[in-house]
């Protein structure tokens, strides 16, 4: 198991240490100089020319300049945005709380309903089935800007129940505020994890020592609860993880439609002013926390079952 | 063609009635089909077919209604929403496309290259591959959009380099079932190339899994330019895009007229659903007629 682990922990690093020289050089290669957005096209003096080159190492060679932002970064100094004149960090900080928040938010919304759902439809039959199989089928067709777009004009356009734009102050108002991106952003993860998990279901109850307990005169209760549900969750963590961990991206897309103020939304707004260091500095945390969730799912599964031979990956 | 007398193995698969079976569809099968048609065809024709300039607008016109003439009324511009609808479904089918076909063949010769050669090929690849996972499609469209401009090439490609990984795990797995079959060792005895031997033999066998991927990446793609247009990096407005529709929608729908935006929602979530629906039967079927 340590060996497991530690040989995941190491493609880990180096996963990252080429994902990480991927983003700061695809950012190097892009036409134009990034002291052109700084002086707006205007002809300055040499001497301040090279004074701002020499700020942010611009004439240093490449892989000095990706060396010196790396082990900035490590050290959690992701530099500075020139156009802003602000540091990386800050920008990120003033941010990131209300992206972890919608996320968070999304994924409590994807395992509540998801699993149970599922598990609803498995146990149920006919009509109950039926329904909970449709509803999957149409929230898995509803990409997250499209959710976005009928939920603002369902509940908050035409009910009202629900602010369609910003963030909000204090708990409650936060709460309202994410409600609708949150069940956005959930959409088609939640009929993802409703699927995995009635199918999980399903096939366990299948099985013969299922139906052994059923002869052997259990409560009905306790072999849904003690075999069904304890096998059944294997797949079912597995997918949650992934789905949660593809969350982190999509985010961008229910920030911007909502108007939050978090690190997707902000990611675009720096890809269409060119602003470079924000946008190396974001791609990475996004990356790193990706990638950190897809490694914990790894791990998570080869815990929940011994029978995982180690070497392989959870698909 | 005498070297078809030489490799007697081809013409039995070829010929194998397993191979030319439609799967059956059902209803909801040949709805899905209808849905694609039709959409391919204003893909193609839309453009040249729409009644007005999807450009061009009249202000006075501004959100307009439907009226005679204008089954679904104007946008906030004064536009034709129905012409905008028409010539919008070029870029988002054949941007979809593009990208499906793009990634499907790198991640074909992905898997067929670790199939045959296996060992430290199979494991370099797979470790490049694996590196590839750290990027969700939507981050590394955003991050080309900065390095390239926003458009629909660089969303478009960038989504393709994105996807292949996932096209390449999968068929690597079926490819390598295929090649341990005893078939195509005895035909490497008898002296076939490798590269007779994976086109004429391991694609064809892959062929219905192949199809059934790319049917389920068109979904994916679909759903992911238009969300990236949605952002702005993708097809720039004016030109008509479904994805750019919903977000030039936004303002008027949070003022309380919904037409453009929803109608341009709808026209995706039917598309998706009814590519995603086929893609899963393709998928199953090719699954379970495979031996």
């Amino acid at each position: 198991m340590f060996q497991f682990i530690a040989k995941r922990l190491a493609m880990l690093v180096a996963t990252l240490l080429v994902a990480s020289f991927a983003i700061y050089g695809a950012l190097y290669l892009a036409p134009g100089s990034p002291i052109a957005a700084l002086t707006g096209g205007r002809t300055l003096p040499p001497e301040v020319m090279a004074q701002i080159e020499a700020r942010y190492h611009l004439n240093e060679p490449f892989l000095t300049r990706y060396w010196l932002w790396l082990t900035a970064a490590v050290h959690g100094d992701l530099g500075e945005s020139i156009p802003l004149h602000e540091s990386v960090n800050t920008l990120i900080a003033q941010r990131i709380g209300t992206t972890l928040q919608l996320v968070l938010f999304a994924s409590i919304l994807i395992v509540l309903f998801g699993v149970s759902l599922g598990i609803i439809g498995a146990l149920g039959k006919g009509a109950v089935d039926t329904s909970v199989l449709f509803a999957s089928t149409v929230s898995a067709a509803l990409p997250a800007f499209a959710a976005a777009v009928i939920l603002q004009f369902v509940f908050g356009v035409m009910l009202g129940w629900f602010p369609v734009l910003g963030t909000g102050d204090g708990f409650v108002d936060t709460v309202k505020h994410l409600t609708l991106p949150a069940i956005a952003l959930a959409a088609t993860s939640t009929a993802l994890v409703t699927r995995v998990t009635r199918t999980a279901v399903r096939e366990e109850l299948d099985r013969e020592h299922v139906q052994t307990a059923v002869s052997r005169g259990l409560p009905w209760r306790d072999v849904v609860r003690r075999h069904v549900l304890r096998n059944a969750a294997i797949p079912i963590t597995t997918v949650v993880g992934i789905t949660i961990a593809s969350l982190i991206a999509l985010s961008a897309v229910v920030e911007t439609a909502f108007a939050l103020n978090g690190l997707g939304a902000y990611l675009v707004q720096a890809a269409q002013n060119k602003d470079f260091a924000v946008v190396q500095g974001i791609s990475l945390v996004l990356v790193v926390a990706f990638v950190v969730t897809n490694v914990v799912v790894d791990i998570a599964y080869a815990l929940l079952d011994p029978r995982v031979s180690l070497g392989s990956r959870a698909q | 063609m005498s070297i078809e007398i030489l490799d007697p193995v081809a013409d039995v698969i070829d010929n194998a009635p397993a191979n030319r079976r439609l799967p059956k569809l059902g209803f909801l099968g040949w709805l899905s089909v209808a849905v694609i048609a039709i959409a391919l065809f204003f893909a193609i024709f839309g453009p040249m077919l729409a009644p007005y300039d999807p450009t061009l607008g009249d202000l006075s016109y501004s959100n307009v209604g439907p009226i005679a003439g204008h089954p679904l009324g104007f946008d906030d511009q004064g536009r034709d929403v129905l012409s905008r609808l028409m010539a919008g479904a070029r870029t988002t089918i054949f941007g979809a496309g593009f990208v499906s076909l793009v990634a499907i063949f790198i991640g074909t010769a992905l898997a067929l290259t670790t199939a045959w050669f296996g060992g430290k090929t199979d494991t370099f690849i797979s470790a490049a591959l694996d590196v590839l996972f750290a990027f969700p499609g939507i981050l590394l469209a955003v991050v080309a959009a900065a390095v390239f401009g926003p458009s629909l090439l660089s969303a478009g490609i960038a989504l393709s380099i994105a996807y292949s990984p996932y096209v390449a795990r999968i068929l690597r797995g079926a490819a390598l079932k295929e090649r341990a079959m005893t078939y195509i060792s005895a035909l490497e005895v008898q002296g076939f190339g490798a590269w007779r031997l994976t086109l004429r033999h391991l694609l064809p066998n892959i062929s219905a899994l192949i199809v059934a991927q790319g049917t389920i990446l068109f979904g994916f793609a679909m759903v992911d330019l238009a969300a990236i247009s949605f952002l702005g990096l993708g097809v720039q407005s004016p030109n008509a895009d479904w994805g750019v529709m919903v977000s030039e929608g936004k303002t008027s729908l949070l003022q309380g007229y919904p037409l453009v935006s929803l109608s341009a929602v709808f026209c995706i979530v039917s598309v998706v659903a009814a590519v995603s629906f086929l893609g899963d039967r393709l998928e199953s079927s090719s699954r379970s007629g495979n031996r």
